[in-house]
């Protein structure tokens, strides 16, 4: 199972093992880090899931469609690194993913 | 002697409240009472990607069952509250338990209105609101089927969705003159139902059922104008009223809802109530509100968690909704009731625009379909109660937030 590493804002990180098929949202839900809201359950719906990836990840990952697209342009604080972590799937390639949560959600 | 602090229900309220209370530090007894067996889920995917198959029930839970644990949270599944005894501060349960409680949250939900027509109680006569209902609707479920679904607001219309789309012959019931008239603004309506009627659902408005008929089994739906639709199964999505029983026979103050203050409170200051359940003062709307919402459950718990902690929280958030059908997302945020005049933003027939819902110029609510980007900059601009020009606001080339 791919590891993936949540850093909270205060620096704090948490490991996860994540089963593939499932969202790094849910990963994170099911184990409870703080900070990831997922109000919507990954419907694409409510940009509480908002997460800066670690750079070295930006290839390995789904690319962005316009609805997460138009829900990251009004996120609190978006970066380039931004992304909805629903809309991210677990695959085998992301084993050591990196992920931090910003201070806020939407 | 440490202090206990029990919830009960397990919904989206229930499961928040846990959260917001241990990671607010508190230390005392916490135990969560839930009628089903389940951990505590999500229930949005039942009518969606739960029934479709394309989400398993492993996938349905909010956390894993070692979160509650780790939260020291006393989970009692599948034990029903019986009544609660005030003066003693005690919950009875059906198990034959009681528990004291210093302070206790009421997250009781809401429960799917029932037919009462002739018929009503014939088998292949499905709801929608638990994991149970979602499990038996999809086992009925067969490429061919006929379903009738009586009722055109999210729930039918979900459900017809992905009824279609798992191959059944379906038919949408509405009694009103357009689909999802309490939620949705008719050219938004309008879009829907050409949406469905593209995918082959025939959707007929302004019709009453008057029974439904068959030998064991329901065969036929009947209608007040006469007129009557085969079916192999019928879908009945015709509301929610709010679960108040327990809180009613316990004497507290009930009214379409719990009747709780801003702060959460009901009648008794020793007793809270949060989610679909409650009547509750929206400030930002001078008004009170009932709401069946995810988003508002999820808030609610969490302001009457910080305030049964002595620590003072006013919930005052702006409500949003959303539905997803076919491949369309609609998102909703605000609420239009006392809005005086609404814009079209951008043209339907490009499958993506906003309805903007103004009072003089204030936004009260937009509506937007397959537009993300409005729905989020409607959420910020609501909150702040900006002041917008509406005719501006009706050029989808402008951004929302600069038409000022």
């Amino acid at each position: 199972m791919p590891t993936l590493s949540f850093i909270l804002p205060d620096g704090r990180r948490h490991d996860v093992q994540a089963p593939i098929g499932i969202s790094v949202m849910e990963a994170a839900k099911q184990h409870g880090i703080a900070g990831i809201v997922a109000l919507c359950g990954g419907a694409c719906a409510c940009a509480t899931c908002h997460v800066y990836v670690d750079t070295a990840w930006t290839r390995a990952l789904a690319p962005i469609e316009e609805m997460e697209e138009g829900m990251l342009e009004n996120a609190w604080n978006r970066r380039d690194s931004s992304r909805l972590s629903c809309q991210l799937p677990v695959t085998a390639q992301l084993d050591g993913l990196i992920v931090r949560i910003p201070e806020r959600q939407a | 002697m440490t202090s206990r602090f029990i919830i009960i229900g397990g919904g989206q309220a229930g499961a928040q409240a846990v959260d917001t209370l241990r990671r607010e530090g508190f230390a005392g007894d916490l135990v969560l009472v839930g009628a089903e067996e389940d951990l505590p889920y999500q229930r949005p995917p039942l009518s969606k990607k739960f029934l479709s198959g394309d989400l398993s029930a492993e996938r349905l839970p909010f956390r894993h069952r070692s979160f509650y644990d780790e939260h020291r949270t006393d989970l009692r599944l599948g034990v029903r509250a019986l009544r609660l005894e005030r003066e003693r501060r005690m919950v009875v349960l059906d198990d034959g338990g009681e528990l004291h409680y210093d302070r206790l949250l009421l997250c009781l939900g809401a429960e799917v209105r029932r037919l009462t027509c002739p018929g009503a109680a014939l088998e292949g006569v499905h709801y929608l609101r638990g994991i149970g209902d979602a499990v038996a609707l999809r086992a009925a479920v067969r490429p061919g089927s006929r379903a009738v679904i009586i009722g055109g607001g999210y729930i039918g219309l979900e459900t017809a969705a992905t009824c279609r789309q798992l191959g059944c012959e379906v038919t949408v019931l509405e009694m009103a003159d357009r689909i999802m008239n309490r939620v949705a603004h008719p050219s938004v309506s309008a879009y829907f139902s050409r949406e469905h009627a593209g995918h082959g659902i025939r959707i007929e408005c302004g019709i009453r059922v008057s029974g439904l008929s068959g030998s064991a089994r329901v065969e036929r739906v009947h209608c007040a104008d006469g007129s009557s639709h085969d079916a192999d199964l019928v879908i009945v999505g015709v509301g929610a009223v709010a679960t108040t029983a327990l809180a009613h026979d316990a004497g507290l103050a009930c009214d379409n809802g719990i009747v709780v203050d801003e702060y959460c409170r009901t009648s008794d200051p020793q007793i809270y109530a949060a989610g679909d359940c409650t009547n509750h003062p929206s400030p930002r709307y001078g008004r009170r509100m009932r709401l069946e919402s995810v988003d508002n459950a999820f808030e609610q718990a969490k302001a009457a968690a910080m305030n049964m902690l002595d620590r003072p929280v006013v919930h005052d958030r702006v409500p949003w909704f959303w539905s997803d059908q076919f491949d369309n997302k609609l998102l909703i945020v605000g609420m239009s009731g006392d809005a005086d005049h609404a814009v079209l933003r951008g043209e339907p027939g490009t499958r993506s625009f906003s309805v903007c819902h103004f009072k003089d110029r204030e936004l009260l609510a937009l509506e937007a379909v397959n537009h993300s980007k409005d729905y989020m900059a409607a959420r910020k601009l609501i909150a702040e109660r900006a002041a917008l020009d509406p005719a501006r606001s009706a050029d989808p080339a402008i951004p929302l937030r600069e038409a000022v």
